[in-house]
């Protein structure tokens, strides 16, 4: 492997990197994003039950559509409102 | 530099097993042991080594070593409050005695033994151990290209290079790059268009690696890249225009002999490295920290560019100039013996041959005819400065043998010129045209550069001097 050195002003980024995954969740409020996929919300409204029955807060969100990323704001007001993010891919 | 290490006070000796002095001088070590100094010894490739001395520590990784710039083994050190004080190298009784204060040491040895090399500062292995210990010094990115993917390849799919391979610029060829200046590599060196980037030594350091230079040639393409945005330069203007050309950059002084730059045979032609390198590496700083890409989607619009638009640069031939001539920053206004690079926006060559005149009045008529094709009033009726002239020796030699110098062929050109258009011939200037003189010893040639449109909304001839 060889590792070399930007040559560019580095305003486009190369990879996006993977925030830190921490050991323990106790204690963390946990976000559950549904894409509106079909039947996302019956696998995220049991994956709620077993959350909050282990004693974790648990907030819901939903994107407008799944054929386009997730807005901005919802993206922010995730990271504001959370510690960690569960999504539902179903179909 | 990552920090060196605190050494313990007292004496520190610094060894390796692989070096005969230093097996030599073990016994050496035991006795200042024995003799009660406060003795600590790194060893640089086997913990064990000397077995005959209690306090040993083992410097496999070369820190102690390489951040304490140890550069023989056996050295010794003295150590006063964590600094150190002395230290001499190899081995020397009288050295030993005076530096320890202890008599009589090695006795059944060699009054005098020279050391070998520190292990941290083998060829092999010091480009690993600057990166590792210098590596902080470079804030740009890292890219880790993946082991199936080919260096050469990964690099052209990012966008990087101007069509032609680039030399992968590894942490250790830029650490080795930056070498060739005192300059901080986080310095600011100029603002580069089109996208206004700041932009570092090191980032200069790192695209001069891409285009092949050496660390000789960074000052230069620091030079370059200083003067090239520059209001009066304009290299934005002459990145994003339809026309033709790019900078040429030519190097005056003595560095240009220094770093090997070739003045003569094929001067503007491929084969010497700084002349290939120096320009390209300019042009890769406009490309990559600019954001300047030619072609449909960039901003470099060039209807057909050249050929030279990869980069080019020359050097001055001074040692050869003619009796009375003065090189071309002399003219700009720098005292002899300064380094300057000056920057061209042209493109070409364009022939001018005349290998029939023997006189300086003859031989002028065929830089008039020349430069007469080139001249539309319609366009560049105010001054020759969008033309450079390249005068090669043996033409020099006609012109010279009638007296005549740079500024009497610059004024004789211009007088003709505009005379016979029936305008006012203008007031005199370095740049208007620029004369260089270069090329071949056989052939009664010169080169005329043409170049973009001049003044204030163009770019004007720029002669800028070279910091080391």
């Amino acid at each position: 492997m060889t590792t070399v050195l930007d040559p560019t002003n580095e305003q486009k980024p190369v990879a996006r990197q993977r925030s830190e995954r921490s050991a323990v969740i106790d204690g963390m409020t946990i976000g559950l994003l549904d894409i509106r996929k079909p039947r996302g919300n019956v696998f995220l409204d049991r994956l709620q039950e077993r959350l909050e029955e282990r004693g974790f807060a648990v907030k819901r969100y939903a994107k407008p559509t799944f054929t386009k990323p997730a807005p901005a704001d919802l993206r922010h007001q995730i990271s504001q409102e959370c510690n960690l993010v569960i999504e539902a891919l179903a179909d | 530099m990552a920090d060196a290490p605190a050494l313990p006070d007292g004496l520190v000796a610094v060894v390796k097993r692989d070096c005969p002095t230093c097996v030599l001088v073990a016994p050496v070590l035991a006795e200042l042991e024995r003799a009660g100094a406060a003795l600590t010894v790194y060893t640089q490739d086997d913990p064990d080594f000397p077995a005959e001395v209690t306090v040993r520590r083992d410097d496999r990784t070369l820190e102690v070593s390489f951040l304490h710039g140890i550069e023989t083994v056996p050295t010794l050190l003295r150590v006063e409050g964590g600094r150190e004080a002395d230290r001499t190298e190899g081995w020397s009784r009288p050295a030993w005695e005076a530096f320890t204060g202890v008599s009589g040491l090695g006795g059944d040895l060699p009054e005098h033994r020279p050391g070998c090399g520190s292990l941290s500062v083998d060829p092999s292995l010091v480009d690993e151990l600057r990166v590792r210990f210098e590596g902080g010094v470079l804030h740009a990115r890292r890219l880790e290209l993946a082991s199936l993917e080919d260096e050469m390849e990964a690099i052209f799919e990012r966008g990087w290079t101007d069509g032609l391979p680039v030399v992968p610029p590894t942490e250790a060829r830029v650490l080795r790059m930056l070498e060739g200046t005192d300059r901080d590599p986080q310095e600011i060196v100029a603002t580069v268009p089109p996208q206004l980037v700041p932009c570092t030594v090191e980032k200069v350091a790192i695209n001069a690696v891409m285009a092949g230079c050496k660390p000789e040639y960074l000052p230069v393409v620091l030079a370059a890249v200083e003067a090239a945005c520059t209001d009066q330069f304009n290299i934005h203007g002459l990145l994003c225009t339809t026309y033709y050309s790019g900078p040429l950059v030519i190097v005056n002084g003595p560095l240009a002999t220094r770093i090997g730059m070739n003045s003569g045979h094929n001067v503007l032609g491929q084969g010497n490295r700084a002349n290939s390198t120096i320009g390209r590496a300019l042009q890769l700083v406009i490309r990559n920290v600019g954001g300047g890409h030619p072609g449909r989607h960039g901003i470099d619009r060039s209807a057909f560019g050249a050929p030279s638009k990869v980069g080019w640069s020359i050097a001055e031939n001074e040692a050869d100039l003619p009796p009375g001539w003065v090189p071309m920053s002399v003219e700009a206004g720098f005292d002899a013996g300064v380094d300057t690079v000056s920057l061209f926006a042209g493109h070409g060559p364009s022939a001018v041959v005349d290998q029939l005149a023997r006189t300086a009045d003859d031989l002028i008529g065929a830089f008039v005819r020349k430069v007469g094709s080139n001249f539309d009033p319609k366009f560049f009726a105010r001054r020759l400065d969008n033309l450079l002239l390249i005068i090669g020796p043996e033409h020099g030699r006609v012109f010279a043998e009638d007296g005549w110098d740079k500024a009497r062929i610059r004024a004789e050109l211009n007088e003709r010129l505009f005379r016979d258009a029936g305008l006012d011939v203008p007031s005199p200037r370095w740049d208007a045209p620029a004369i260089v003189f270069a090329g071949g010893d056989a052939g009664l040639f010169s080169a005329l550069i043409e170049g973009w449109v001049s003044g204030p909304t163009g770019s004007q001839m720029i002669c800028h001097p070279i910091r080391t």
